[in-house]
């Protein structure tokens, strides 16, 4: 069909990939974004970007070992053959992103230089010094421009999409956005429309995550029909640095060098920290953790930092939630040498030097594992086919959602330096995907009535006006956010336990009233940030509910959703064939859990809440297997379980 | 330490808004609780939840831009206290110990306001257009690694990419002035837009794209396009317009060596010049 376009939002790493291999198929895209490409979210990422590279093969490494620690590392919630496609292509994406002239950080023969990221046991990361997203994010930004100048993408920045438009056999066939500057609402005709609109860390108030990442996009498509999958499982990172506009990460590098983490055995101790005595200091992790110390998995060490400072009491400040993270008993010359760059990070933004005073940090939401339900086309090799046009797709036929505001690739816990692959990963392989939809399009978007788009245009145009006439002294929605961010905080982090989701969920439905009954404090037409920001905060409703909901539901303990109530038990025998039998049972809750649990959550939106369902996983290339670390009684558990794998497979063996 | 003993309540906030392209500009002046560890971004966010002057006059939330909150993005870039620099880094205790009084907000000077703090950075984006600022490719397949590259070349060319267009180099610059059109009313956004780049074109590209010049003149396949670039420089608003007062380099918060890419870049199109002459 002639004049067709596609219309991807987001410039991220996703979007601008997927706008750059479209281009280079020939296809027409249209690209919008709320800020100007090159500054968005993306250019945060500073650890790296995983793949199987020359170096790492010669330790024995290969695709398949890195599938299998995403899945593990995913406490295999992931469907599998997305993740082995990934990983598959994970080199050849390095390449590429190589030729396009990143400027990755080199060894002494000129190759890609690699470090060792968490949940793997290579060296598979490579990194542009400390801001390798913001490279990667510079040179897709300029092969989008290279492809503007020839006219082939045009980009609308500072626009805010407002939702799909859907034709009456329910397919995209545009969207409608909004002009930051002017205000003014437009539809736009599109044959498919891309949402890679990033996470949604705001709806917890403060975050790691850039202003912009609201959310906004993703839940007006769910509000139309695209479903949810996954919300509840929200990762958080041990360490930020906590601040009054944001939470800023500090790298795990930090632990890594020497860093101990303290809290004074006072209660807010009002003495400075250096002169509070040896004796008086609690190294609460090599306390509890003698054989690990500071350098605890990532999920262990948030539960501990936020539980001594929540349930203990023992905070390092009145009125805020931090503890110590010390370097300043390694010597200077060494800290530079090697933590420079993180360092200076933490003084240009706390305005102290982490050489001579200890670091303020505490846990802080990170990255969102749920996302826009996706469909993908399983090869026959167990990976994916390209080029099928499920690939990548929502709910809604011709609405597609790729980077990190869709599900489909970390399960219930990313791996570090995965997550810049994945969305480099699905805007590559949505692109071919798109070209063989646009083939197939029931009616092309040019074809459909302009009665379509005027009437999604007035819909949008009618809330806009509504909101800006509303009555004033009403909420403030500012002051709305940050209690919405309190509740979530509280009930659906770190630990969670089901009738605090249960209370926090009757607090954001009356957050969500009470955020229906804003009053703009600026009711003009021009630049009006305030009406654009109350929009994106209603919007944040449906994604709170998901996540409170979705956790409620989920009775068990899977990746970064922690319920302790539903634990799995240490083994508490200490006679050996007791153990044993222990173990069996233990391998058998196990096993029943999986039975149970081991699915999708999907969420449906229904006008005002979401409903729950439940998808099977695609687990048919690695057995799913307890994840043991911490456990007492693991060594037991490990040799019941292998034990019971080999005699499985021996059956199929024979049955076969 | 910050040490909020010695630290007054509450602070004053001297904002220099607009409220639309070529409107007049006025100061407004609004007071803030002091809390540690605040910067200028938040600041202004409790400014546009009071939304309230010091004489407690209602007034509309400033507007201004941001996204990172980690000085990588360059979109907050203002000029705060007469410096221009970017509102996430500017934390309120250090101001405060450069400067007793009030703190100062003012858009950039160079770019055109679009209201309050925000200002119209396009023009930078097109330099880049214009400098061919990308490595041209056969194709974004597989075809293996790219070319190798040695320590001492990555380390020349990290901190060059690093730039994030934030427009520090061009607010401080003697050379770069202020390019402001108007949309005609029956004039369409794309003849706008075209009627606004081929203008830019005209005008100063500025050291940031300069410095993008040299970096990409300087990788082992961008460089095939390397006499396009120059070429770029030579014309109209190009390197001649620089006259060496090293402004931006004093500014840039990513310290890129401006200066020395534009002695480079002097060097170059001096090169070229020759070369085309004699050929
Ligand atoms: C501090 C930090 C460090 C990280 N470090 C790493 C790392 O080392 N390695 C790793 O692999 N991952 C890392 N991550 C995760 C990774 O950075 C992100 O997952 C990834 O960059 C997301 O890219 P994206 O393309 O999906 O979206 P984004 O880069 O977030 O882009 C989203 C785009 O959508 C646009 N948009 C959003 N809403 C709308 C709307 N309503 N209308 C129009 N446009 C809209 C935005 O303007 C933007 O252009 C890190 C994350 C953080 C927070
Ligand atoms: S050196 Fe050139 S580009 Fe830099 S400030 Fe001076 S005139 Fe401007
Ligand atoms: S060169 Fe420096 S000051 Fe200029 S735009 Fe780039 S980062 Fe900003
Ligand atoms: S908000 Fe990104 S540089 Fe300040």
């Amino acid at each position: 069909m002639p004049n067709q376009k596609v219309m991807i939002i987001g410039g991220g790493l996703a979007g601008l990939a997927a706008a750059m291999k479209l281009a280079e198929l020939g296809v027409d895209v249209d690209l919008m974004s709320l800020t100007p490409v090159k500054r968005s979210h993306s250019v945060c990422a500073q650890g790296g970007i995983n793949s199987v590279n020359k170096q790492t093969r010669l330790a024995g490494d290969n695709e398949w070992k890195h599938f299998d620690d995403t899945v593990y590392g995913g406490d295999f919630l992931n469907h599998q053959p997305p993740v082995k496609e990934m990983t598959e292509w994970a080199p050849r994406i390095i390449d590429l992103m190589d030729r396009l002239g990143v400027t990755f950080n080199r060894t002494t023969e000129g190759f890609l230089d690699h470090r060792r990221f968490g949940g793997t046991l290579y060296k598979r990361t490579a990194f542009a010094g400390a801001t390798t997203g913001q490279q990667l994010l510079y040179v897709l930004d300029e092969q989008v421009r290279r492809w503007q100048s020839q006219g082939r993408v045009k980009v609308y920045e500072s626009w805010d999409y407002l939702g799909p438009i859907l034709a009456d056999d329910g397919t995209c066939c545009g969207c409608v956005a909004q002009d930051l500057a002017t205000m003014e609402i437009r539809s736009f005709s599109a044959d498919a429309v891309v949402v890679a609109s990033g996470g949604c860390g705001l709806i917890f108030g403060r975050s790691t995550m850039s202003m912009v990442c609201t959310g906004s996009a993703v839940s007006r498509s769910f509000q139309m029909g695209a479903d949810y999958g996954n919300g509840e499982f929200i990762q958080v990172h041990p360490t930020a640095i906590p601040g009054a506009d944001k939470l800023r990460l500090m790298s795990e590098s930090a632990r890594g060098e020497g860093g101990r983490v303290w809290v004074p055995s006072t209660p807010q101790d009002s003495r400075t920290p250096r002169s509070i005595p040896e004796a008086e200091r609690y190294y609460f992790l090599e306390d509890r953790y003698p054989e690990y110390g500071n350098l605890v998995p990532r999920d262990i060490a948030t539960r501990e930092i936020f539980n001594i400072c929540v349930n203990e009491g023992l905070s390092v400040e009145q009125g805020r939630q931090c503890v110590f993270l010390d370097l300043t008993h390694i010597e200077r010359s060494e800290l530079d040498r090697k933590l420079g760059g993180i360092l200076e990070i933490y003084e240009k933004f706390q305005g102290v030097d982490p050489r001579d005073h200890p670091m303020k940090i505490f846990p802080a939401v990170h990255y969102s594992m749920g996302g826009l339900w996706v469909d993908y086309q399983k090869s026959g090799s167990g990976g994916l086919q390209w080029g099928s046009p499920q690939n990548q797709t929502t709910k809604i036929p011709g609405l597609y959602a790729i980077g990190e505001c869709d599900y489909q690739y970390h399960g219930a816990n990313r791996l570090g330096a995965n997550s810049l692959l994945s969305c480099i990963f699905s805007g590559l392989l949505v692109a071919p995907s798109l070209v063989e939809w646009l083939k197939i399009v029931p009616k092309a978007a040019a074809d459909q009535p302009s009665s379509l788009y005027e009437a999604a245009r007035q819909e949008r145009q009618v809330r806009h006006d509504k909101l800006l006439n509303r009555p004033s002294g009403g909420e403030n929605p500012y002051l709305i956010h940050e209690e919405l961010g309190d509740v979530l905080t509280k009930s659906a982090t770190v630990v969670r336990r089901n009738p605090q989701l249960e209370e926090g969920i009757d607090k954001v439905l009356e957050l969500k009233d009470r955020a229906a009954a804003c009053s703009l404090s600026d009711t003009g037409n021009w630049t009006n940030q305030n009406v654009v920001f109350t929009k994106a905060l209603q919007d944040m409703f449906p994604l709170a509910l998901t996540v409170l909901r979705g956790a409620l539901a989920r009775d068990e303990c899977r990746g970064a959703h922690f319920k302790p109530d539903f634990a799995m038990p240490s083994l508490k025998c200490e006679e050996p064939g007791e153990r044993i039998r222990e173990a069996e049972a233990w391998c058998d809750r196990f096993e029943g859990n999986v039975d149970k649990w081991l699915k999708s959550t999907i969420a449906t939106w229904q006008g005002d809440d979401v409903e729950l369902s439940y998808e099977e996983v695609d687990t048919s290339l690695i057995v799913p297997r307890p994840r043991l670390y911490g456990l007492v009684g693991a060594d037991v558990i490990e040799e019941v379980w292998k034990e019971r794998v080999a005699k499985r497979t021996d059956v199929e063996a024979t049955t076969a | 330490m910050a040490d909020t003993s010695s630290k007054p309540d509450h602070f004053e906030v001297r904002v220099l808004r607009q409220d639309g392209p070529q409107a007049s500009s006025y100061w407004e002046r609004h007071r803030v609780r002091y809390e540690p560890d605040m910067n200028v971004i938040s600041v202004l966010q409790r400014i546009a939840s009071q939304s309230q002057t010091v004489d407690g006059k209602e007034v509309s939330p400033v507007a201004w831009e941001c996204n990172c909150l980690e000085e990588v993005c360059g979109a907050c870039t203002m000029v705060v206290n007469g410096r221009v620099r970017q509102a996430c880094t500017a934390l309120v205790d250090r101001l405060m110990a450069e400067q007793e009084s009030d703190i100062e907000l003012q858009p950039m000077s160079k770019f055109p306001v679009q209201r309050d703090l925000v200002v119209e950075r396009r023009r930078m984006f097109r330099g880049l257009e214009k400098s061919k600022a990308w490595v041209t490719v056969d194709t974004y397949g597989p075809m293996g690694a790219g070319p190798r590259i040695s320590q001492t070349e990555q380390e020349n060319n990290y901190p060059l990419s690093q730039c994030m267009s934030c427009g520090c180099c061009l607010e401080a610059c003697p050379q770069y002035t202020k390019v402001e059109l108007v949309q005609g009313d029956s004039e369409s956004d794309d003849a706008f837009a075209e009627r606004q780049d081929s203008t830019f074109d005209g005008e100063f590209v500025g050291a940031h794209a300069i410095s993008q010049v040299m970096l990409f003149n300087g990788h082992p396949i961008a460089k095939n396009d390397a006499n396009e670039r120059l070429d770029s420089l030579m014309a109209p608003g190009g390197i001649q317009v620089c006259g060496n007062a090293q402004n931006c380099v004093a500014v840039c918060p990513k310290e890129i060596p401006l200066t020395t890419s534009i002695a480079r870049a002097g060097r170059a199109t001096t090169v070229r010049a020759i070369t085309k002459f004699f050929g």
